[in-house]
């Protein structure tokens, strides 16, 4: 896409993980080049909130490598709080820090590991916030706000780190249907904006509109992936066409 | 007031709920009323109640047989008002001991806690040390650790090491509730959602960061009131360092108590003791109560 497009931004090679005797991923490949945004789609349990986890380090990998750019990020003896800053991530509950008001929440990151002053990562906090429409909230505490707005707050909490890939681990099911499309309209600005991005989501619908590819994880494994209208239309595998049906007959497409 | 509503929403129910039965009771609503919509019988009820019950425990003391005895031997008025100002003074001692230790508790509490929730096989020794000390140091009666450290220790005569028994008494102290605060600790660590690390990892935060600013200072908020109660403890063990030499509010009742032949000296003391320890309780249930209502909203700050 760009003239950097050589080097992906995201290399994962034969990743596999089991919690215990369950191995939930059983040699996944995925290249996600810069600016491109992958959807992650598949059945509760397929491994895509374990994959996002692990690339971005929270889980041991068990084998295979990870690479972002051109560092392996699963090396031995590599820096993983190093690595963490590039990458970020959101969660489906959100996790903003309770006991923190909006403001310190984002700048907590900038502050504690970038080494900004103050007055920089609040500056930088505010130019977020008031982005995405939160800068009247900026002194209030996460229980003071709407599920939508906690998370919107939370994905600024990620942007402010200035990651080089964003990862959101399925940031819609948590919220009540009314405040889904506040939280997508954040992610489709920063598609727009060209932010490399990973989504696990069952927002079908949405997976159409703001991915460039979607990868389809069935038991560990990415089964089929491809231009969203392609794979969403016309899937090759039997798995994929039972999963979708489903997915339509839920009313989710 | 929320009687009043209570009532308001009684007589609403009552009117276009469902008609007497066979009885001429109307079924839940006029069951409730009587007790839960009336203040005044309430507290009417209550205040009966109570004189009731302390006034017959009240007569079963005083009409014991050898209740005069008893009364001249702990309930002697002059002597306590003598007693008192004395044993307010020893009390000085008790106060300096618990302020001191408290401080320190909390210090060592923490180091423990943090010590025995190191990760990975390098820190075993950190971790198996944290956790003999609590065992070992919760596993003893108080005042054998009193006794050996403030007897056994300055026996040893070693150059350098103080022998004052003071010194003894925080020492013991603070290692016998630093045990069990390292638990208080352990537990409100554990009481934050593994997300939380997570999320503050996710940033790039070392585990040290992310334990300094996210989840110790959530976990200290939970853990007030178990820490008061574990201070309560404190202020009350502080009589045990009498034994090692201390002159403290006890040992002054002890010898107020020799020179008159008379225990009313004790009395003075509990007096002291209540008047310090029953409002630390009353904050801490009240710290509790408050702190459960907060969990239930779904926030604590």
């Amino acid at each position: 896409m760009s003239g950097t497009a050589a080097v992906p931004a995201l290399r994962v090679q034969r990743l596999h993980k089991s919690f215990g005797r369950t191995e939930v991923l059983r040699g996944i490949d995925l290249t996600v080049a810069e600016h491109e945004v992958v959807a992650l789609i598949g059945a509760s349990g397929s491994g895509k909130s374990t994959l996002l986890r692990c690339i971005n380090l929270l889980e041991e990998i068990d084998g295979g490598r990870i690479f972002v750019g051109s560092e392996e990020i699963t090396a031995r003896g590599a820096d993983v709080d190093r690595h963490r800053q590039r990458i970020g991530i959101v969660f489906q509950t959100f996790n903003l820090f309770p006991h923190m008001s909006v403001l310190a929440n984002v700048t907590l990151g900038p502050r504690k590991v970038l080494g900004l002053s103050r007055g920089d990562a609040e500056r930088r906090a505010d130019e977020l916030l008031d982005r995405f429409g939160l800068v009247e909230k900026r002194q209030d505490h996460p229980d003071r706000l709407s599920g939508g707005q906690q998370q919107r707050v939370a994905i600024v909490r990620a942007l402010a780190m200035r990651p080089d890939l964003l990862l959101l681990d399925e940031i819609t099911s948590a919220l009540d249907p009314e405040l889904v499309a506040e939280v997508l309209d954040v992610v489709r600005e920063l598609a727009q904006g060209g932010m490399t991005m990973i989504l696990a989501t069952h927002e079908m619908g949405f997976a159409r509109d703001v991915a460039d590819r979607i990868c389809f994880l069935d038991e560990g494994v990415i089964l089929e992936q491809g231009p969203p209208d392609q794979l969403l239309r016309s899937p090759q595998q039997e798995r994929t066409q039972r999963f979708l049906q489903r997915v339509i007959a839920a009313g989710r497409l | 007031m929320s009687g009043a509503a209570d009532a308001e929403s009684g007589k609403g129910e009552a009117a276009d709920g469902p008609g007497p039965d066979a009885d001429g009771h109307r079924p839940g609503v006029l069951i409730r009323r009587p007790r839960r919509g009336d203040p005044v019988v309430a507290v009417s009820v209550a205040v009966a109640s109570t004189v009731l019950f302390f006034g017959a425990i009240a007569w079963a003391v005083v009409t014991a047989p050898d209740f005069p005895r008893v009364q001249r031997a702990f309930l002697n008025g002059p002597l306590f008002e003598e007693s008192l100002p004395e044993v307010v003074r020893a009390f000085q001692t008790n106060i300096k001991l618990f302020l001191i230790a408290e401080v320190l508790v909390l210090f060592f509490g923490l180091v423990l806690a943090v010590m025995r929730s190191l990760p990975g096989p390098v820190f075993f020794p950190l971790r198996l040390l944290a956790v003999a000390y609590t065992d070992l140091l919760r596993g003893l009666p108080g005042i054998l650790v009193i006794f050996l450290l403030g007897f056994g220790v300055p026996g040893l005569n070693i150059e350098g090491v103080p022998n004052d028994p003071f010194f003894w008494a925080v020492v013991a102290l603070t290692m016998i509730y630093a045990a069990y605060v390292s638990e208080v600790y352990r537990a409100g660590i554990e009481s934050v959602h593994p997300s939380q690390e997570a999320a503050a990892r996710s940033l790039g935060l070392r585990r040290s960061q992310a334990l300094r600013y996210v989840i110790l200072p959530q976990a200290v908020r939970r853990i007030v009131p178990p820490l008061l109660n574990d201070f309560l403890g404190l202020q009350k063990d502080t009589v045990l360092v009498s034994f090692i030499g201390v002159v403290e509010i006890f040992r002054a009742s002890q010898i107020k108590q020799a020179g008159n032949f008379n225990f009313t000296p004790y009395l003075a003391t509990a007096l002291v003791f209540i008047v310090v320890t029953v409002p630390l309780a009353r904050l801490t249930d009240y710290l509790v109560t408050r702190s459960r209502r907060g969990q239930a909203r779904g926030g604590f700050r």
